[in-house]
């Protein structure tokens, strides 16, 4: 996206930074993120404008044009690992400062008989930018494992991710079981992965289908009443 | 069984076209030399293999050859598996009358769902390779996945494998030993199953019998081998 070889980042005013370390973040800078990461905050930057601002708004942007077909799966992990470098210097002082997890908590995970993972990482990396605190169960989730996390975490929403035909089937299980111990009435499911659509999660009787990365945690949001 | 005492009575072909992956045109030609189906029975059309790492493409890509050819064929077989459409596929044949493979994808099919199924118990993180895969791993997986440009990424998206299983079409050394070494540069153990053509085997005699024999219908079982022993065809 940018030709930015003889830019030298910390020369930039604070508007022209923020917009280049998106452009970094779009080609996957990994190095380039960090230090704009850093200079940000240096210069006195809230560590949670630095990560709305510049982080979550980029990766927004590599959502859009990952769903517009313009880059593809490799891309897009080079943008998350660039993301994932500026988080890991915002994190700690998120947490420092008390300001963490204010939106909500969230226990995401894949469902049993599917290992895919890049998407529901993607997700939980936009939760974390809007402010959730993420519990990820990682992959092959069995129902149990589900209603453990929501017994030790009590979360405010529950997400499941399937990217097979053959697994979708399994978050209408686990749906339907949580409906039966009387859960789901207090607990909004959000589903995603590729070949779902909004009528498979409706038809499993899931509160919310979440597209993508970015329009999930806009949506997790607005189940929170954090969204205008 | 032959060919062509499989054939309807009054002499004419019915005719069929198959719309297949691009990764199963090889398998298909041989087995129509194998079952002994006329050239004028059947049409091969492929959609290119490289979909399957953007299935929403698969859909439409068939449906246009549907909307082309449709009333010149008396039966169309779809070769794909539901491949990531989510049902999408399964639409748009209902509306054509036209069938597709069983199974969620060719690994399914090829090693039929049981022994599938079996092969995922015991190990979840199992990736599977067939023949086309092991030919074209390069294009497909290597430069597919981005691993030429972005090494690194290897242990990003395979870390959750423990073995490479190799689904095998026909007893190849060679192949083997390509699939054997696909396993090592992914950093995977490497597990051989000779499986044959599966699934794709009784779709095809069907095929062969002709209208009226809906693959859709029939037992859903894996077919027994032929009387020439088709699954023990070598390379
Ligand atoms: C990358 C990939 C892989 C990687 C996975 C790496 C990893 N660590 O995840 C590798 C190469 C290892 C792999 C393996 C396999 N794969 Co695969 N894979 C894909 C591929 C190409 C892309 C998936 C992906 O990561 N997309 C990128 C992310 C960003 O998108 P996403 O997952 O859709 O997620 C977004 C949204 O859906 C949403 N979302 C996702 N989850 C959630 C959850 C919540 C709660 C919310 C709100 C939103 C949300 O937000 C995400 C971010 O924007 C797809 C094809 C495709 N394009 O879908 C096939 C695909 C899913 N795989 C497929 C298959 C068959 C397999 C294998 C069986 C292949 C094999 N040779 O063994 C194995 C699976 C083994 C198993 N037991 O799970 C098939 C599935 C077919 C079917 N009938 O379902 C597909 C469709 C390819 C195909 N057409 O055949 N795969």
């Amino acid at each position: 996206m940018s030709d930015n070889e003889n830019i030298i980042l910390k020369d930039l005013n604070d508007d022209d930074l923020v917009e280049q370390m998106k452009d970094d973040l779009y080609d996957g800078m990994a190095a380039e993120v960090f230090e704009g990461t850093q200079i940000l905050l240096d210069r006195g930057w809230d560590a949670n404008l630095i990560l709305s601002d510049a982080l979550v708004e980029g990766m927004r942007i590599v959502g859009i044009d990952f769903r517009d077909g313009i880059l593809f799966v490799p891309e897009v992990l080079q943008c998350a690992g660039a993301m994932k470098g500026g988080m890991g210097l915002l994190r700690p002082i998120l947490a420092a400062s008390g300001e963490k997890a204010s939106t909500g908590k969230y226990v995401i995970g894949t469902v049993k008989g599917d290992i895919h993972d890049i998407g529901k990482n993607l997700v939980g990396m936009m939760l974390e930018g809007a402010g959730f605190e993420v519990i990820d169960l990682g992959i092959n989730n069995p129902l149990e494992n589900y209603l453990e996390a929501i017994d030790e975490h009590k979360p405010d929403i529950l997400g499941m991710s399937a990217l097979l035909t053959t697994t979708m089937p399994y978050m209408g299980v686990v749906i339907e079981e949580l409906d039966k111990r009387g859960i789901l009435k207090d607990l909004p499911v959000m589903v995603g992965g590729a070949p779902l659509n909004q009528e498979f999660a409706d038809a499993i009787n899931a509160h919310t289908y979440g597209r993508d990365a970015a329009l999930s945690a806009e949506l997790a949001k607005t189940i929170m009443g954090k969204n205008s | 069984m032959t060919g062509a005492d499989a054939n309807c009575d009054n002499g004419a072909h019915p005719k069929c076209l198959i719309i297949a992956c691009g990764a199963l045109a090889k398998e298909i030609v041989y087995l129509q030399r194998h079952l002994g189906i006329p050239k004028e029975a059947l049409t091969l059309q492929c959609v290119p293999a490289e979909y399957h790492n953007t299935p929403q493409k698969i859909t439409p890509a068939v449906e246009a050859i549907l909307k082309e050819r449709r009333d010149e064929f008396d039966t169309v077989l779809v070769g794909y598996g539901d491949c990531g459409t989510g049902g999408a596929l399964d639409e748009v044949l209902k509306k054509y009358d036209a069938e597709r493979l069983r199974g969620a994808h060719c690994y399914e099919f090829f090693a039929g769902s049981a022994l599938f199924e079996e092969i995922t118990d015991a190990e979840i993180g199992s990736f599977f390779l067939t023949d086309y895969l092991v030919k074209f791993f390069d294009r497909l997986v290597i430069q597919g996945l981005g691993l030429d440009r972005y090494p690194h990424l290897r242990d990003i998206y395979f870390s959750n494998y423990k073995q490479v299983v190799y689904l095998a079409q026909v007893e190849d050394a060679a192949l083997k030993e390509r699939a054997q070494s696909a396993a090592h540069q992914l950093g995977l153990e490497f597990v051989y199953k000779y499986v044959g053509y599966g699934d794709l085997t009784e779709a095809m005699r069907l095929v062969n019998v002709g209208a009226g024999h809906s693959y859709a219908r029939s037992e859903g079982h894996q077919s027994p081998p032929c009387d020439d022993g088709i699954y023990h065809v070598r390379g």
